[in-house]
């Protein structure tokens, strides 16, 4: 499984790191997510698409395999 | 059941038929639209795409490969004009012949409010569906004088990217600040004092009368203190309407948009979700509605889950940002008119702060103004 984010598209609502914190944090900055683990494992499979889908500003792309 | 109907093509819709699909159903699924293309996002209506930062291909919310694995039946620019609860069938615009369901999602939305006059101007707008935000985004073009009447969240968004652009913006509302119900007096005054930074006109305590125009296009709109604002452009942003015309005469409960219980049910095989939807709070037993993008899909999750036989309620923590001359504000939680806010951190003039609303003893809201990780944080006060 790899992640992509769109830094442009991101609104930084913190709902993926709510949703998969050990996958995703914010910049301490703006506050625009960052990827703590670009290739997390299958284990981390359902808690990565729920912070996908509920990302508000659509920024999180799954590329499965 | 073997077959789900939803109708909506919109962030509602699509969240609904991927968590069926997610959770198991692999009968049939048909999602059908109002709008000609396929499911786009519409936050960015009011901020990327409207500013010509953004074309309408990155809204797309799924790409074509994404929803062929769906696996669902999808109609576009097709429009619900009539629900049968006790045949399950829908009357759709473009055929006879009705369609069944064994489920239903109620998903379309609202519908934006117009004034009682003038929208035959040339010029003047309405913001809701991606047409509309084109057709605006090239009358800004040309523009000079751009007249926003409604200082809500997509008014005030609206009048910034027009003032970004150069436009000469006025913003017209009855309320005492910009974005007043949905902040309160205390952060309506900071947002005031961005749009005042940034050269907007602020017409606050005033109400629209009439829309002046000549040879067809809007030259003006005039104000209840007998003063005309000359404008060649004018949006109009008061606000929106479920879209509940084609359930009138159905037997569902429409006082709030569709009405929901606490899993948002609102018939027999029958769920609703997104802006259309209200639900009755599971602690305070209040109907609340909420026109945000994060409860599209938080609700879209929950109604498809109904559908499958689920009896957890709908509890969420609405979550909402705006994005206005860089600044992005960010509030979790639902507050009424009576609540306090304090701010705990930052302050207005520093460009960065984040602030609680208080009611009842308690926590009800928070807000972050260019503070995206504190307000994450505060959240938690909600919970």
């Amino acid at each position: 499984m790899k992640i992509l984010l769109d830094e442009e598209k991101c609104v930084g609502a913190g709902q993926c790191v709510l949703a998969a914190g050990d996958v995703f944090d914010q910049r301490d900055s703006d506050g625009i997510a960052v990827l703590l683990d670009e290739h997390p494992g299958q284990e981390r499979s359902g808690a990565v698409e729920t912070a996908a889908q509920l990302c508000p500003a659509q920024a999180i792309r799954i590329e499965k395999g | 059941m073997r077959d789900v109907v939803v109708v909506g093509a919109s962030a509602a819709g699509l969240a609904a038929a991927e968590t069926l699909r997610r959770e198991g159903f692999d009968g049939r699924l048909t999602l059908i639209g109002d709008e000609p293309g396929p499911p786009y996002d519409r936050p960015p209506l009011s901020k990327q795409l409207l500013a010509g930062d953004w074309e309408p291909e990155r809204l797309r919310l799924r790409s074509d490969e994404a929803l062929a694995a769906l696996d669902a039946r999808l109609i576009y620019g097709v429009r619900a004009v009539g629900l049968e609860p006790r045949r399950r069938q829908i009357r759709l615009s473009d055929r006879d012949q009705p369609l069944g369901y064994d489920g239903l999602v109620i998903a379309t939305g609202v519908i934006a409010r117009r004034l009682p006059f003038g929208h035959e101007l040339a010029g003047v707008h309405v913001l809701r569906t991606l047409t509309d935000a084109l057709a605006l985004r090239d009358d800004l073009r040309e523009a000079r004088r751009v007249v926003v009447i409604g200082a809500g969240l997509l008014g005030a968004e609206a009048a910034a990217v027009a003032r970004t652009m150069g436009r000469d913006v006025t913003l017209v509302d009855p309320v005492a600040q910009p974005m007043h119900h949905q902040f309160g007096p205390e952060i309506g005054a900071v947002v005031a004092r961005l749009h005042l930074d940034h050269g907007v006109g602020l017409r606050m305590l005033t109400s629209v009368t009439g829309l002046a125009g000549a040879g067809g296009r809007v030259t003006g709109v005039h104000l209840d203190d007998g003063t005309l604002a000359p404008a060649d452009v004018v949006l109009v942003a008061i606000g929106a309407r479920p879209a509940t015309a084609w359930l009138d005469g159905s037997g569902l409960a429409l006082t709030d948009g569709v009405d929901c219980d606490q899993t948002c049910r609102a018939g027999d095989s029958i769920v609703a979700a997104g802006d259309v939807a209200s639900w009755l709070d599971h602690e305070t037993g209040r109907r609340i509605r909420v026109e945000h993008r994060s409860n599209a899909t938080e609700q879209g999750m929950t109604a498809a889950r109904t559908l499958l036989g689920s009896t957890l309620p709908f509890r969420p923590i609405p979550y909402f940002w705006s994005e206005q001359f860089g600044v992005r504000i960010q509030a979790y939680g639902t507050w009424t008119a009576d609540a306090r806010v304090r701010i705990v951190d930052g302050a207005p003039e520093a460009g960065r702060f984040t602030a609680v609303y208080e009611s009842g003893g308690r926590v009800v809201g928070v807000l972050g103004w260019n503070a995206a990780r504190e307000v994450r944080n505060l959240r938690k006060l909600l919970e």
